[in-house]
């Protein structure tokens, strides 16, 4: 546990130490919702409706692209190579970049929902639940990164794992079509895949509905997180070729 | 430091083949060769971090890599491996976080003027010149004060007085009893070692003391007295290859023969 705290905070301060990354974790997914504000300006009920979702997606695929890179960039560091020869567990370097990022994903969800609000975003059901969605979205998206990430061998493989495990999700997930009007087999799909259910707990709030109707969604996106942590630790190899 | 039958295996070819090796606690090691004789394979196995190893390789009584270990041993990698985007001090926290240190502070600000960087303390490594950042690699290693200590070529790319001070710290660190196996190229440091290894080929070519080599080559010093005993090795490599096409070619006959 110590470790994953040590790890966490030295994330934290080569995070510090990047302003820019900082501002781009946490502005573009605003610059984003505030394009699609503008768009519909003279259709407020369109934000009404997509607003919630978009500031669960937009977090969620800003924080899967930065995360994706996190082994690589220890592995090609050689810094991972000398952190599997000290007492560091596999479990505390995810755990530790995952508290990290969670940290900032924190900031990103209330900075955000606070943007969206500004430029005209009316949620029917209620706010907070929408905060806390978009940041477990955004651990979401940390966690796949970082589970992604160990796998990828290379810059061209780490870059691709957005397009390969994010677009199929976004294709099904029920933003492009209802889920209920699709083949029958890509429906069954897209259960099984994390985003459908962050879809649907903010399609849902967006209509007016409460903690009760959402926690089976919650629940199922909390699953995934502790999953895509279980999957970045058991990729991780401490010997390596 | 025990080794037995040492096999190692990269990109599908044995890099290391049946190599043995005893290395007593409280000495300087040298491990000495040409490039791409198996160096770096070899401590990889040792800190435990090479895959496809067989054999046996036992580490201060226990085996390499095993978890008990690795608070035990301090491992420096070829090129720099500290983060380019935190101060020294930074990275040095957070390594001798990890190796638990009960006073990080006071481990941190030794292992700074171990390596001489007093006063770069709050320096960004990115910003620091290529010695000075293979230092706090250096330095990363040793903040754990650990009994065994694994430098991949430590002294590359400093000038000679650096080196000079760096020897002078591992015979400290030995007179204290740790053991340090350190590769290098630099010939002359090589003299400065209790014990130096040979390697060529993924195999030991010598295992002897500075005197010793100087004494059985009859070189004047220590570099030509390596190449002396590269080249007999590659020589006798060649004469063995010869000897099996020999044998082959001569099997034949011996069958008739019977």
């Amino acid at each position: 546990m110590n470790l994953t705290l040590a790890t966490a905070s030295r994330v934290l301060s080569q995070l510090r130490g990047d302003h820019r990354t900082v501002a781009l974790i946490v502005g573009l997914p605003c610059l984003l919702i505030g394009l699609i504000a503008w768009m519909f300006n003279d259709r407020p009920e369109v934000l009404d409706q997509f607003g919630p979702m978009l500031v669960g997606l937009f977090p969620l695929t800003v924080m899967f692209l930065v995360t994706s890179v996190a082994t690589l960039r220890e592995r090609q560091s050689g810094t991972l190579e000398r952190l599997m020869t000290t007492p560091i567990r596999k479990g505390d370097f995810v755990a530790g970049y995952g508290l990290a990022f969670a940290t900032l994903a924190l900031l990103q969800a209330f900075v955000v929902v606070g943007f969206a609000l500004l430029v005209g975003m009316d949620v029917a059901g209620s706010l907070w639940l929408v905060v806390v969605v978009a940041l477990l979205d955004a651990v979401l998206g940390c966690t796949l990164g970082l589970a992604a990430s160990a796998l990828a061998r290379s810059e061209f493989q780490a870059v691709q794992m957005m397009p390969a495990i994010i677009f199929p999700q976004l294709i099904t997930c029920g933003l492009l079509m209802p889920r209920d009007q699709m083949p029958e087999v890509l429906e069954w799909l897209s259960r099984a895949f994390p985003l459908t259910y962050a879809i649907e707990a903010m399609t849902s709030l967006a209509a007016g509905d409460e903690w009760a109707d959402i926690r089976g969604a919650v629940g199922v996106i909390a699953l995934f997180i502790v999953g895509a942590v279980v999957l970045g630790i058991l990729t991780l190899r401490r010997r390596t070729p | 430091m025990v080794i037995r039958g040492l096999r190692v295996v990269r990109g599908g070819r044995p890099i290391i083949d049946g190599l043995e090796l005893d290395v007593p606690a409280g000495s300087v090691v040298g491990l000495m060769g040409p490039s791409g004789s198996g160096k770096t394979t070899l401590m990889r196995a040792i800190v435990g971090v090479q895959d496809k190893v067989t054999g046996t390789v036992d580490v201060l009584d226990a085996a390499a890599g095993s978890p008990a270990l690795r608070r035990r041993v301090g491992y420096m990698t070829q090129d720099a491996s500290v983060y380019n985007d935190l101060t020294v001090v930074q990275n040095l926290r957070y390594f001798a976080a990890l190796a638990g240190v009960p006073s990080p502070a006071k481990a941190v600000a030794a292992a700074v003027a171990t390596v001489d960087l007093g006063g770069h303390e709050k320096q960004q490594v990115v910003t620091l010149s290529g010695g000075e950042r293979s230092r706090v690699s250096l330095a990363a290693a040793l903040v754990g004060g650990p009994e065994l200590l694994v430098l991949d070529e430590p002294t590359v790319g400093l000038d000679p007085v650096l080196r000079r001070d760096l020897w002078a710290v591992f015979r400290r660190l030995a007179a204290e009893g740790r053991t340090l196996l350190v590769s290098s190229h630099v010939m002359d440091e090589a003299m400065q070692c209790d014990r130096l290894l040979l390697m060529r080929a993924g195999g030991l070519v010598a295992d002897t003391t500075p005197d010793q080599l100087l004494a059985t080559t009859g070189a004047p010093d220590a570099e030509r007295a390596f190449l002396a005993l590269i080249d007999a090795a590659a020589a006798r490599a060649a004469a063995g290859a010869e000897a099996v096409t020999a044998d082959a070619e001569t099997q034949p006959t011996e069958e008739t023969a019977r």
